[in-house]
């Protein structure tokens, strides 16, 4: 299949008071047509920078130090802002974590999914409203010619994000980036988020880049899992690989933290500590002062990524031929053997 | 090291001495250390705090620098214009001893008389500079008419550094009294609004319920009427003076802080550490002294770096309106109220008290805004 | 909501009624009567003069009938300036006040805006520095030193405008107090909108806009102006009571026939009627004003629009 988007070593910082935190340093991924790839890490690993950084919506004091964004064969890094204008809402959207606050809450619900509408494809407005009432229909927004002449606030949050969503598909865009798109709803209504965006997607055949700190998500609606820490991508691979054969202990501690039902003698596989400063990363692996199973090189060289298939890489030295073997924890193990069965009884 | 070529020893487990995970990589900073490195930072906020520092010690040593008293009065030296010595032989300063204005009148010559009868008939101590021909009309020859005030009074060692007013007062004397007396007021009227502000707002918010409602009714009220009309009322009944703005100041001003302070306290009230204090029984005066105070010294302190240029405007503008501040006594308003008497000739009486007002105004405001932003969690990265 | 609106006009009945309560019996308290300004009467010409001021009632009847005649629009006679009565004062110098605090809160706060918004689009350039003085400059430096400096450089030095009085209908001299009056309101909302349009900018919807392939010009225009404005709202209100205040010096310096220089005039010759008069009908306009902003910001901004008026 076609390659829609390749990010070739993308490194992108932050200039503030304290120095240039390294936000994201040198992330390699790429997306095919139709694709859905979820980015998974805890917050401030660099997942979101890294999709701000694609749509180009980085703060002012935000530099992308390196690094090429291929869309269809053409580097938006080397974009200038009008040139993006016309790539962003047309053939890259978005969708924001916090349905409450990415509405704006003086413009009518309606205006503001028209907005695109008129912008990118030149609908006059009637055409427009139009449009906007199918695409409300379309994500499940009962009354839509009412509803449209309303203002946000007279709208709860899932059905803001509902239009959220509309806003981002309004032009069929080639890529959707959802930026945790459940994280801020109830979990009946998360489930609801998700069924749709899966539903569009089959619809529009649009992919998505899913950022999500929630690995019980990704199993849902991806394709294929990059693992993201400290502004590196450690694991990338299909669901199947990552939740089956997970390589890297990071990946290890976010499997082994979910609790699971069937857990009474199940303690859960935690990682502790917390994610380092990255104004000033440490040497060697980013991980390493949180690994359990960290190596003596791991303070002195950065892992590269080693090859586990053709589609999954990880980078740790513990794939290295030298390193000693090492298994996973029962904790995450376990979960390995219960994922493997849901799998399977889903597909009965 | 070479990628390829890594030694085996290190592909073995770290013997770990401690647990690293915890390791915090940054320098531990308290809140008010954060503060503090943020406002000594900011330049244009330190800068003002050192202009009101000397300030603060002009109003107390300026009017002792020289030999005169703020009231004494002395109608043989009314309206002597600056001089500074050193200063005195460069004209531009305006240090110098001279009067100038520029007079017209049919001709030159018409022009010359006028001016020379501007300044006292002195002839010999007035210099002419024309400006303007004229042609015989009304008004359409100009002269420049330099006085030179000292020399034709034989004041030849005297010295008014900012010159005198209408009664022969010195000006230097009574504008650091003037900028002593607003400053007194100013910090003087701050610092009530936030002892009875902090006292009642505290009160009302950390007990809430009827208590609060009860106080709340009688903010609602005090701040339903205009403060201006509040010190008008006050300082109509009073008798004009530094206590008497005081108090007309501070009587309904300090339910702004009591305001913010009540906003404060209900918020930190309900949060974790204070609940925690209250589960484990400690006493409300300590939860207030321990707890909630020093969360709130930021807001407290900005709130009252605001609150003194505030009441230092408020005096001026008293005493400008005649509500204020009574001569000989002497304030920053009074003298600017004089100053606009005789703007047309003697510019200088209300040049300098109206520079400094707008310095202490410029200085607290700037200093105000660099403790806000010190104070503003946002700020520290 | 209309419960609302007669349940605040209700409240600012009383307090007015407060203070004209307290303003009558201070009034009392003090020394003024009309006999200290008119020189050497008989005893029966004291006697017409308290009788014609209503003097001679015990204080009790004073009251009431102050009290009945505010109801009416009647404050009470002057004791000076010809015994005119005081709301005809008020009323006969209410024009060039008028003019000049709507001239100077019109135009300051239109430059104010334009101001805040040059220095949150060009957040941290040399605009956005420059915009920050004049703000710094303009909150800071009390309005009669401003008026001063205008006066000696546009008046005295240059003879650009009149140096003081009033002609009415010729603008030129309503340009320099207009100036003098309208810094400080300009100045505030030149930083209230800076400060609000930059939050606004960073606020998540504006991405969502930016994110919608918006330009510029839409993003500050469309999505940013609208919601940084509708709280500028709340500081017209104090904005609008400020420029009285300012209006007492400023028609003072540049003799301006207006409400603030006959009050300030009123002050020096203890005409306690007039000052009394003056300070309630202050009191009204400040009142209404804080009222009708409350109202307007409900009616421009949705969310309160929408829930206020389902109730």
């Amino acid at each position: 299949m076609e390659k829609l988007l390749e990010v070739k070593d993308l490194a992108v910082s932050f200039n503030t008071y304290g120095g240039e935190v390294q936000a994201v340093r040198g992330v390699n991924f790429d997306l095919r047509k139709g694709e859905t790839l979820a980015i998974v890490g805890e917050s401030g690993s660099g997942k979101s920078v890294t999709s701000k950084t694609i749509m180009r919506l980085l703060a002012e004091h935000s530099v992308i130090k390196r690094g090429e964004i291929l869309f269809e064969g053409e580097d938006l890094t080397k974009k200038s802002e009008k040139q993006m204008q016309k790539i962003r809402g047309r053939d890259i959207s978005m969708i924001f974590q916090d349905p409450m606050t990415s509405l704006n809450p003086t413009l009518k619900v309606g205006t503001q999914i028209m907005e695109p509408l008129i912008k990118h494809q030149k609908m006059s407005k009637a055409k427009a409203r139009e449009r906007a009432i199918e695409l409300l229909d379309l994500v499940g927004i009962p009354n839509a010619e009412l509803r449209i002449k309303q203002y946000p606030h007279q709208f709860s949050g899932g059905m803001r994000q509902r239009v959220v969503v509309a806003i981002a598909l309004a032009c069929n865009p080639k890529l959707l980036i959802a930026d945790e798109p459940t994280t801020a709803l109830d979990v009946t209504i998360q489930a609801q988020i998700l069924e749709l965006m899966k539903d569009i997607q089959k619809k529009m055949d649009s992919a998505i880049i899913f950022i999500t700190h929630d690995l019980g998500v990704v199993a849902n609606v991806a394709d294929r899992v990059a693992v993201m820490y400290a502004g590196k991508i450690v694991e990338i691979g299909t669901v199947d690989e990552i939740f089956y054969n997970p390589k890297h202990p990071y990946t290890w501690g976010l499997l082994g933290s979910m609790p699971t039902l069937d857990s009474d003698e199940d303690e859960l596989f935690a990682i502790p500590g917390t994610p380092p400063d990255m104004t000033n990363p440490p040497k060697g692996d980013a991980f390493a002062a949180r690994n359990k199973y960290a190596l003596e090189i791991d303070t002195q060289l950065d892992p590269p990524m080693f090859k586990v298939s053709d589609t999954h890489y990880a980078a740790t030295w513990l794939l290295h031929e030298d390193a000693p073997k090492i298994e996973p924890p029962e904790a995450v193990k376990r979960r390995m053997k219960g994922f493997a069965a849901s799998v399977k009884e889903g597909e009965m | 090291m070479d990628k390829n070529n890594i030694p085996k020893e290190l592909f073995k487990p770290i013997e770990r001495k401690e647990d690293t995970s915890e390791k915090i990589s940054r320098p531990s900073r308290s809140f008010g250390q954060d503060a503090r490195r943020t406002l000594l930072k900011n330049i244009p906020a330190m800068l003002s705090l050192f202009v009101l520092l000397a300030i603060v010690v002009f109003s107390i040593i300026g009017p002792g620098m020289n030999e005169y008293g703020y009231d004494d009065q002395d109608l043989s030296r009314a309206k002597m214009p600056p001089r500074v010595p050193g200063l005195e032989n460069i004209s531009w300063l305006g240090f110098d001893g001279t009067l100038t204005e520029k007079i017209e009148g049919t001709d030159v010559e018409d022009a010359t008389e006028k001016a020379i009868m501007r300044f006292g008939n002195k002839p010999d101590f007035t210099d002419i500079e024309v400006v303007e021909q004229g042609n015989g009309t009304k008004g359409s020859a100009e002269v420049k008419a330099t006085f030179h005030a000292y020399d034709a009074k034989g004041m030849d060692d005297t010295y008014f550094w900012l010159g005198t007013d209408g009664l022969g007062r010195d000006q230097w004397t009574r504008i650091w009294r003037g900028t002593r007396i607003s400053l007194i007021i100013g910090i003087v009227a701050a610092l009530i609004d936030l002892i009875i502000g902090v006292t009642y707002g505290g009160i009302s918010g950390y007990f809430g319920g009827r208590v609060d409602s009860f106080m709340q009714r009688i903010i609602e009220i005090l701040v339903g009427i205009p403060n201006l009309v509040v010190i008008f009322l006050m300082l109509i009944v009073l008798d004009p003076g530094i206590t008497s703005i005081i108090l007309a100041l501070t009587i309904t001003g300090w339910t702004g802080m009591a305001r913010i302070v009540r906003g404060e306290v209900m918020k930190l009230k309900n949060q974790e550490f204070v609940l925690a204090a209250q589960t484990l029984g400690t006493p409300n005066r300590k939860i207030i002294a321990g707890h909630l105070l020093p969360n709130m010294t930021g807001i407290i302190i900005i709130n009252t770096m605001f609150t003194v240029p505030g009441a230092i405007f408020f005096e001026a503008f008293l005493s400008f309106i005649g509500l204020g501040i009574l001569p000989p006594e002497a304030s920053l308003g009074s003298l600017i109220d004089l100053g606009f008497d005789s703007l047309r000739i003697y510019p200088y009486l209300l040049l300098y008290p109206a520079i400094l007002i707008s310095i202490i105004m410029i200085a607290f405001n700037i200093l105000g805004d660099g403790l806000r932003d010190a104070f503003d969690p946002k700020m520290h990265k | 909501m209309t419960r609302y609106i007669l349940k605040r006009i209700l409240y600012m009945i009383v307090t007015l009624f407060v203070i004209a309560t307290i303003s009558f019996f201070l009034m009392k308290m003090l020394p003024g009567s009309p006999l200290n300004a008119e020189n050497k009467l008989t005893e029966e010409q004291q006697e017409i003069v308290l009788e014609k001021y209503g003097l001679n009632d015990p204080i009790p009847v004073q009251y009431v009938n102050y009290i009945a005649g505010l109801v009416k629009g009647d404050m009470g006679i002057s004791f000076q300036f010809d015994s005119t009565p005081v709301t005809k004062i008020i009323l006969d110098r209410i024009g060039p006040s008028a003019q000049l605090g709507a001239q100077a809160l019109v135009v300051g706060v239109i430059l104010g805006v334009l101001l805040g918004l040059i220095a949150a689009i060009f957040h941290n350039g040399v605009l956005d520095f420059t915009s920050t003085i004049i703000a710094v400059l303009g909150t800071s430096i009390p309005s009669f030193v401003f008026a001063g400096l205008l006066q000696w450089v546009f008046a005295v030095n240059l003879e650009m405008f009149p140096v003081a009085l009033w002609e009415s209908g010729d603008l030129s001299y309503t340009v320099l107090p207009t100036i003098a009056l309208m810094i400080f309101p300009m100045a505030t909302c030149a930083r209230f909108v800076r400060t609000e349009m930059l939050e606004v900018l960073g606020s998540d919807y504006i991405t969502t806009a930016r994110a919608k392939g918006i330009g510029q010009a839409g993003v500050v225009f469309k999505h940013g102006l609208r919601n940084a404005l509708i709280p500028l709202v709340t500081v017209i209100g104090p904005l609008a009571v400020g420029l009285m205040t300012g209006s007492l010096v400023i028609e003072q310096i540049f003799a301006i026939p207006g409400i603030g220089e006959q009050f300030v005039k009123s002050i020096t010759v203890n005409d306690y009627p007039t000052i009394m008069g003056t300070t309630l009908f202050f009191s009204v306009l400040f009142i209404a004003i804080i009222l009708v902003i409350d109202l307007l910001y409900g009616v421009i901004d949705p969310r309160i629009r929408i829930t206020g008026g389902e109730k």
